[in-house]
């Protein structure tokens, strides 16, 4: 057993100005003795587009899990919109959270994964439907304006009673995109989108992935090796390394003349596999 | 006597018979099916007490003879003060047995539901219990109706095994027939017949249709 972690030093709330939406505090996430997450320190802006760049095993991932509530962590807290994620008050005091309680907050979040994970037995149209109708309870009517609207929105709506089997990679992992943006989340976790992807397609889902960021007021984390892509798309870039955040900066600082020698090599190494 | 001769003598026993198998069978399909469902999902349950309920279930329908397991509820279970008729003690054992054998198909289906689908579910906030119905199980469903195809025949040829309670299904006719007129080869040759005949254009066509019915829900037939 490892110890139990002081968690008063946390506060219960983020209060006063410029809360941001999300917050990493002292995170560690640790499988068994490989440490993932070391004490990441990270805030994300309302409204924010950040991406994480860095090698494989770096911790990229990890930070959308653990944010979509998909990894528990081990030690520190996770803040979104200004209250606890990972864990909420009891008689003033930090404790882990329920399952109820992670429920309450979750609904802020919303993910797309590098395979889709469309559920294969519906349709596009009832993949979008499904977290509106069964988790929201809102009259199907209603739900099945919304997801059309949103199917529109990505482009796929004449496809909207096809089967996930029926549809190419690019138009599954756009159905994913309508379904989680179905859910009205605050914050969107885009986790290698379009790593799953063939060349040819990649354009369509990053030119949805554009339109959230100019047309809705969402705040995005995006894990990605498109290196273009995350220049021109970004508010912030992250270069994570060994679990930590190596070097952050707006992307054409951190493209054009980052300061970390990790972080020169990573590029360089990047750009000449490409 | 010719088998046409037989046929028309003894047609309204073995009839009879058929129809006591078909019956006895298909209310212990039903019960398996319940059984095996239960069992199977209190196997995954995160409490400990509840898998153990269904772990002793199943180890024990699977890890002893059906015929002692129906002598046990037709001939010991009235000695505790609980009695049933031959018909209902029947598709009780058989249920009970081939229920546990299907709680491990459930179990194992249900595991093999791609992790991803999982995380997805989650990720749209659907509760434990929602994400089993609407999202796990409609796929493990799937997953195990091939080897559920084999476990009805499996318990359509098991279900022979009540009339050493003397249930008239359509082998205790037969032995009757054979007793009493010693034509064994037409007597068992003709349950044989029927048996077959149950298994190869009833359970397996219809289990086929199940398929390709669940196969055009994902979209794939």
């Amino acid at each position: 057993m490892e110890q139990a972690e002081d968690l008063s030093q946390y506060p219960l709330e983020l209060t006063g100005k410029n809360v941001p939406m999300v917050r990493f505090k002292k995170v560690a996430k640790r499988y068994g003795s490989l440490t993932v997450l070391e004490h990441l320190d990270l805030d994300v802006a309302e409204g924010e587009m950040v991406t994480i760049i860095g090698p494989s095993g770096s911790g990229k991932t990890t930070v959308l899990r653990t944010l979509m509530t998909l990894e528990r962590i081990n030690e520190g807290v996770i803040y979104v919109d200004g209250k606890p994620l990972t864990h909420m008050e009891k008689d003033g005091k930090l404790v882990p959270a329920s399952q109820k309680y992670l429920r309450a907050m979750r609904s802020k979040i919303g993910m797309c994964f590098q395979h889709f994970n469309l559920f294969p037995h519906m349709t596009a149209l009832e993949n979008c439907m499904e977290g509106p109708v069964h988790v929201l309870g809102i009259p199907r009517k209603q739900a099945r304006e919304r997801s059309e609207e949103l199917l529109e929105m990505v482009g796929m709506a004449d496809k909207r009673d096809q089967h996930p089997s029926r549809l190419s990679g690019g138009q599954q992992q756009r159905v994913a995109i309508a379904r989680a943006l179905a859910m009205r989340p605050k914050v969107m976790l885009f986790d290698e989108v379009t790593s799953a992807l063939d060349p040819e397609v990649i354009g369509e889902v990053t030119n949805v992935i554009r339109r959230l960021v100019s047309d809705y007021n969402l705040t995005m984390l995006m894990v990605t090796h498109q290196m273009g892509f995350a220049r021109d798309i970004s508010d912030r870039v992250c270069f994570f390394y060994r679990g930590r955040i190596e070097e952050q900066a707006p992307p054409s600082e951190l493209f054009g003349d980052p300061k970390s020698d990790r972080t020169r090599q990573f590029l360089s190494a990047v750009k000449e596999a490409v | 006597m010719s088998y046409f001769e037989f046929l028309v003598a003894h047609g309204d026993l073995l009839l009879s018979g058929t129809l006591v198998t078909a019956m006895l069978a298909a209310v212990s399909i039903a019960l398996a099916i319940v059984l095996a469902l239960t069992a199977g999902l209190m196997r995954l349950a995160p409490a400990g007490p509840v898998r153990w309920v269904a772990t002793v279930y199943i180890e024990f329908f699977r890890g002893t003879s059906l015929l002692v397991q129906l002598y046990w509820i037709f001939f010991v279970l009235p000695l505790f003060g609980l009695s049933l008729d031959k018909f209902t003690a029947g598709f009780i054992g058989v249920g009970m047995n081939l229920g546990a054998y299907g709680a491990e198909l459930v179990r194992g289906a249900i595991l093999s539901v791609p992790k991803g689908q999982w995380e997805a579910a989650l990720a749209i906030n659907m509760s434990p219990l929602t994400r089993m119905r609407r999202i796990i199980l409609p796929q493990a469903l799937v997953i195990m109706l091939p080897p559920w195809g084999n476990l009805l025949i499996e318990l359509l040829k098991g279900t022979a095994l009540v009339s050493l309670i003397s249930v008239a299904d359509l082998t205790f006719q037969a032995k009757q027939i054979n007793a009493t007129t010693f034509m064994s080869a037409k007597a068992f040759g003709t349950a044989l017949i029927i048996y077959y005949v149950m298994a190869r254009f009833i359970i397996t066509p219809l289990m086929r249709w199940l398929e390709r019915s669940m196969a055009r829900k994902l979209g794939r037939a």
